[in-house]
């Protein structure tokens, strides 16, 4: 075995080997000191009430997944759109992006109330809240892409003859892309965030109703449950979108060795 | 009939500087910060450079010798005075010049050839007739790859090429669609010596095959009298042109011969009208 594919390997096993370490320091915990199990289940009950409610988390999910990526998906186009703007115009960066920083910065579970006032406790508000989160990191992400355009690039592009909107598509945008598919691996998470919290206050179905739910019924290991499903869920769409970005902008990964 | 006279005279004076028509023509050019409006980045330069001519513009670092390249080629506007390029006066960026920096700045998601590609994509004709005609601009592309020695790379992207070999790249580039000017600036200052030189070598063979305009900008004053027909220097901030030398040695020049006392001679001259600028 070559010395570099063990050292991958070894890399490749370390989230799993501390996840194991957590999951033993945990019953531990919960064996050794005396905390109620209906507030603090063992590792053991969170898995029986995977095996218990099996198809209930699988639906609810499912749902989540689904309300995660619709905003996801219209964070995106919107991400892009108003990250070019940005990135493309002075003018247009002077004026939206203090509003940008402004909308970031309210907390979105406050805008929680207007949603479902709005489109009515369901799918809109999950989706929404998604959105509003997640739609950030990738404006400020692709403008980012187009500002830091070298302007040795610009000058060789404009002498010969280029218009803007040339520029703009032969070295902004593809400039842009590694920005933008940097931004996605925090986009997605965020969606997932969004969609939880949104479920927790108003919807019927989906993870955070189940685990609100749960806890209403004192079934803490099922909340337990809820919350390894959404963790892993947010860190496998994570890894989808890495594997996009390595595969997209594989020459912006060049000083990593990673082609 | 003196007027006559005159004007006469001064065209003489012009063909007998340039040996051709003037390609490009600096009359009194000014260029003033907008910042600050009292100081001047360029004072009243006038210059011209025949058709088919190799310049060079040495000086003193931060003379604003790249900011006068941006005033050719009207990406930045004179403050007073006029340029005129290919008999048209210049008031905005003027079409097609190929250009090359000492960052190579190619574009790292394109392979090589499709790097040397992008003139044809914006240059009006060839965009017009970049479908029908894909295979012949490829086959020029590839063709100008060959003449620098990277026949072989094209297909690799440039971060895969060495710093040399970006920078013929780069050339390519810059001379594929074969304009009438080209523009550099210190296109080979990040290289090692010995590559430095050796694209001295590639440069003169582009320039003796398709003999455009070129103006060079370069802190090097051997590669502007290897290169250049005729040196401008320039004095300190305000940027003034302070001596023009024609360089008559025989071409093509070549790295041996730059030790060869005629050459010693002009870039010894040369290097003691920059430290009087520079003082």
């Amino acid at each position: 075995m070559k010395p570099t594919l063990r050292k991958r390997i070894a890399l490749n096993s370390m989230p799993w080997l501390l996840s194991a370490l957590l999951i033993v320091c945990w019953q531990i915990v919960s064996t050794k000191s005396g905390i109620s199990h209906a507030i603090f289940p063992s590792p053991g009950e969170v898995l029986l009430a995977f095996r218990q409610y099996s198809s209930a988390l699988a639906e609810h999910a499912a749902h989540t997944v689904i309300t995660s990526l619709l905003g996801f998906l219209l964070a995106l186009i919107g991400g892009i759109l108003i990250g070019l703007a940005i990135g493309a115009s002075r003018a247009v960066y002077s004026g939206v992006y203090p509003l940008l920083v402004a909308f970031n910065a309210i907390p979105k579970v406050a805008l929680l109330p207007l949603f479902v006032l709005w489109c009515g406790i369901g799918v809109m508000p999950a989706v929404l809240t998604a959105f509003s989160l997640a739609f950030f990191p990738i404006v400020v992400n692709v403008a980012t892409g187009l500002a830091t355009i070298e302007p040795e690039m610009e000058d060789v592009m404009r002498a010969l003859g280029a218009r803007r909107d040339e520029i703009l598509l032969k070295v902004g945008i593809p400039r842009s892309l590694p920005y933008l598919f940097a931004s996605l691996k925090v986009a997605i998470t965020l969606a997932f965030v969004g969609s939880v919290i949104s479920e927790t206050v108003a919807s019927n179905e989906g993870i955070g109703v189940l685990m609100m739910a749960a806890s209403s019924r004192f079934e803490v290991s099922l909340v337990f449950a809820g919350l390894i499903v959404i963790a892993a869920l947010a860190v496998a769409a994570y890894g989808i979108c890495g594997l996009v970005e390595s595969r997209m902008a594989h020459w912006a990964f060049r000083a990593r060795g990673g082609e | 009939m003196n007027l006559q006279a005159v004007s006469l005279r001064q065209q003489v004076e012009q063909e007998r500087h340039t040996g051709a028509r003037a390609f490009i023509n600096l009359k009194d050019i000014t260029l003033a910060y907008a910042a600050d409006a009292g100081a001047l980045t360029i004072d009243r330069v006038s210059m011209e450079v025949g058709q088919g001519e190799f310049v060079a513009v040495v000086g003193p670092s931060g003379c604003g010798k790249s900011t006068l390249m941006k005033l050719v080629t009207g990406l930045l506007p004179v403050t007073s005075g006029e340029v005129i390029v290919d008999g048209k006066a210049v008031r905005r960026p003027i079409k097609g010049v190929g250009m090359a920096f000492q960052n190579s700045t190619l574009m790292p998601w394109r392979t090589t050839l499709k790097n040397v590609l992008l003139p044809f994509e914006i240059v009006q004709p060839f965009k017009r007739e970049r479908r029908q005609k894909r295979a012949e601009h490829e086959a020029r592309a590839q063709a100008m790859l060959d003449a620098v020695g990277l026949g072989a790379f094209g297909a690799k992207y440039p971060w895969q090429l060495s710093g040399g070999m970006q920078q013929r790249a780069n050339l390519c580039r810059a001379l594929v669609h074969e304009p009438k000017l080209l523009m550099l600036d210190e296109p080979f200052a990040a290289l090692d010596a010995f590559t430095r030189e050796e694209l001295w070598g590639v440069m003169q063979g582009l320039w003796l095959r398709q003999r455009f305009s070129a103006m060079l900008v370069t802190h090097d004053l051997r590669e502007a009298v290897f290169l250049a027909d005729r040196v401008f220097v320039m004095s300190s901030k305000p940027a003034r042109v302070i001596l023009e030398r024609k360089i008559s040695l025989p071409r093509p020049r070549t790295v041996d011969g730059s030790f060869e006392p005629a050459f010693v001679d002009l870039v010894h001259e040369l290097r003691g009208k920059i430290f009087e600028a520079r003082s």
